[in-house]
């Protein structure tokens, strides 16, 4: 048959596109254990990384999934693992481990409903904040959350770039909905997404200080077993990677891994902007809900409202400057979120006054409605709101 | 070489010293025996993952010339596990503590029995928590004192070597810190075994310890350590002699309770899978 010019088509779901995608970026060690909504990542790779040459390994909890995931990083395998909320919580020990040590590594999160055993097979949105705040003391984290079964793939990519890049733990923070959807998708060319490998020591072993202070925020990596004998421990540390509690040392290496994100650029800050132009009314959203407002967007501009979106794809770091422009420019933000309010808080927080807020939240283990949504969203800009209640809602 | 300069060589020169270890402690003498284990085996350093978790034994990975690790509490061996399945060619050694290893790492340890990956795990019991000063761990005798067992400790405590065979480890092995040369041997045999081998080695805290259950220095916990180890060997012997001979109260056996070679290893295992599937496709 003469090779089609074409590209792949694939009838992939989300997860299964998480998978893939993973493969894409060269995931060669998956570690992890079955939780629903999320299984599919993990049924793929003990299908398929044994037949490229890759680890898969089902780990006894998520604690030590986790765990595995960066000790094979360590040994220069790019590792992932997924998960859902309550495995997500186990995970947060040696998430905070990974940070601390500078690890890449993707840990998936395909929330579910919450808190504890929630709603296992339906849809929430209640764990931004642990993704950001999960593990104890101040660390850096990427959070990138994608709206469909395409971004699912590349984002995945990316979130592997990102780790590489930055040394640091990425979450892709799925939900239900966009892991369990399924869509067609084209499959990118093996090179049409670039892939960042991490940065190798080239200095001779007696030379390499696997914390340095560089200019671009980043020391190079070292694999186990190349050469390069250093250590690694969760304890604060110096540039070599030994242990210290000298006030200066300290201060230096949690200052330094903190910064290392701030070299803010369009790489790591991915957002979208819909129909924002004219924008008068605002949606910042993410995920499924982001999803649903497209329809909710074009309801509301049918009724003479301009409405437009800021969809977070990087959710953390905090995209605070294209929330900052949103605050000049609309009159009001609506934030809905399958939670009581998470990234609202922060919009809240960066808008100082400048606009309204309004929070919307469903917790019901269901998808908003696009057109309640534009319905309250028309009544509030409206005016004609009869009650100051900003719960939409539920009954369908 | 002499002993104490083979030893002295497998130290990191540019690690401030000295360790954080007490005087007394049984943790140099360990750490001693393990490097000259590694030196007898002619293991190249820059192959060696030398992991741990939390705890006194877990800085002693800090002061050793290899690729070191030094995890969160319980979770050395789940971090050991990626490190080896992703690169099976390095040869990953652990140290854990009692409580490391049994209380908060127990889940990790009995699956690590059961898989039967290619790694070597050293657990120092001291029976207690030393480095949080002192509470009673899963191996903290009966009667016992200690900071959080101000009455004696009610807890029933594990032995750790029983657990390795229940959960079906394929190298099972018990020394002590006394015991020097023989733990030095047992180490080395640990190591060159291809599966997961458990090395117990019954060592002692006097600072958190021995101070609160009547010992009047290490010297007198380490003479008890030789007091209190009963071979394999000479334990068969004597039941063999005597159906009805047991163990005394705080006696213990040493030795290599399992040497299993037949049973296959985890990363083999999983190789050949790999293999046979990509010969397939």
């Amino acid at each position: 048959m003469a090779k089609s010019r074409k590209k792949e088509l694939r009838f992939y779901s989300g997860n299964e596109a998480i998978a893939y995608g993973a493969l894409y970026a060269g995931c060669d060690f998956f570690g992890g254990y079955p939780i629903t909504p999320s299984t599919e990542v993990a049924e793929i790779m003990s299908e398929e990384q044994p037949k490229l040459g890759g680890a898969f390994i089902q780990m006894e909890d998520e604690i030590a999934s986790m765990a595995a995931i960066v000790g094979a990083s360590l040994a220069g395998a790019k590792s992932m693992t997924a998960t859902s909320g309550p495995g997500f919580s186990l995970m947060q020990e040696n998430l905070g481990f990974a940070a601390m040590v500078e690890v890449p590594c993707v840990s998936c999160n395909v929330m579910r409903g919450g808190p504890s055993t929630g709603l296992p097979t339906k849809v929430g949105q209640g764990d931004v904040m642990q993704t950001r705040w999960g593990t104890h003391g101040d660390h850096p984290i990427i959070v990138l959350s994608p709206d469909c079964v395409a971004e699912s793939f590349t984002l995945t990519v990316k979130a592997f770039n990102l780790a590489e890049r930055y040394r640091t733990p990425v979450v892709l923070l799925s939900d239900e909905i966009i892991g369990h959807m399924s869509e067609v998708i084209a499959l990118p060319e093996p090179g049409e997404i670039p892939l960042v490998e991490r940065e190798a020591p080239d200095m001779p072993p007696d030379w390499y200080k696997p914390f340095e202070l560089t200019s671009h925020g980043v020391a190079p990596l070292a694999a186990y077993g190349e050469g390069y004998r250093y250590h690694v421990t969760g304890l604060t540390h110096d540039e070599y990677g030994f242990p210290t509690s000298k006030p200066a040392e300290a201060d230096r290496m949690l200052r330094g891994m903190m910064g290392k994100l701030n070299h803010h650029d369009d790489e790591l800050m991915l957002y979208e902007e819909i129909q924002l132009e004219d924008a008068e009314v605002a949606i910042i959203a993410y995920g499924c809900t982001s999803l649903v407002m497209h329809r909710t967007i074009y309801a509301a501009r049918q009724q003479g409202i301009k409405l437009g979106m800021l969809r977070l794809i990087t959710i953390w770091p905090l995209q605070d400057e294209a929330i900052n422009r949103l605050c000049e420019q609309v009159d009001t933000i609506f934030v809905p979120e399958l939670n009581m309010g998470q990234i609202s808080l922060v919009v809240e927080r960066l808008n100082r006054g400048r606009t309204r807020v309004i929070p919307l939240n469903r917790v019901d283990g269901e998808l908003f409605n696009p057109y309640d949504v534009a319905a309250t969203i028309i009544a509030k800009v409206k005016g004609d709101d009869i009650e100051d209640d900003t719960t939409i809602p539920l009954e369908i | 070489m002499s002993d104490q300069a083979v030893t002295v060589s497998y130290l990191r020169s540019k690690k401030k010293y000295p360790s954080v270890w007490c005087p007394g402690c049984s943790l140099g003498t360990i750490m001693g025996a393990l490097l000259r284990a590694v030196d007898k085996l002619e293991i190249p350093r820059d192959d060696i993952v030398f992991a741990s978790g939390i705890g006194c034994t877990g800085r002693m990975p800090v002061y050793t010339d290899f690729n070191t690790f030094h995890g969160t509490h319980g979770r050395a061996l789940a971090f050991a596990t990626g490190i080896k399945m992703a690169k099976p060619r390095l040869k990953v050694i652990l140290a854990m503590g009692d409580g490391d290893s049994t209380a908060i790492g127990g889940n990790h340890f009995i699956h690590t029995c059961r898989r039967n990956l290619d790694l070597t795990a050293i657990v120092v019991n001291n029976n207690i928590y030393g480095m949080t000063g002192g509470q009673f761990s899963p191996t903290t005798p009966l009667n016992h004192f200690a900071s959080t067992a101000p009455h004696g400790s009610i807890d029933p405590p594990f032995d750790i070597c029983n657990l390795a065979q229940g959960t079906e480890a394929t190298y099972v092995a018990r020394t002590t810190s006394y015991h020097v040369r023989p733990m030095q041997k047992i180490i080395a045999d640990a190591i060159a075994h291809k599966g997961f081998s458990v090395v117990e080695i019954m060592s002692h805290c006097y600072t958190t310890y021995g101070r609160r259950n009547g010992f009047k220095d290490p010297v007198e916990m380490m003479k008890q350590e030789k007091e209190n180890a009963v071979t394999l060997k000479s334990y068969e012997k004597k039941k063999a002699e005597d159906a009805s001979y047991e163990l005394e109260p705080g006696q213990f056996l040493t030795g290599v309770f399992v040497n299993d070679k037949n049973r296959p290893e985890y990363s083999r295992v999983y190789a050949d899978l790999s293999a046979r599937l990509r010969e397939e496709q």
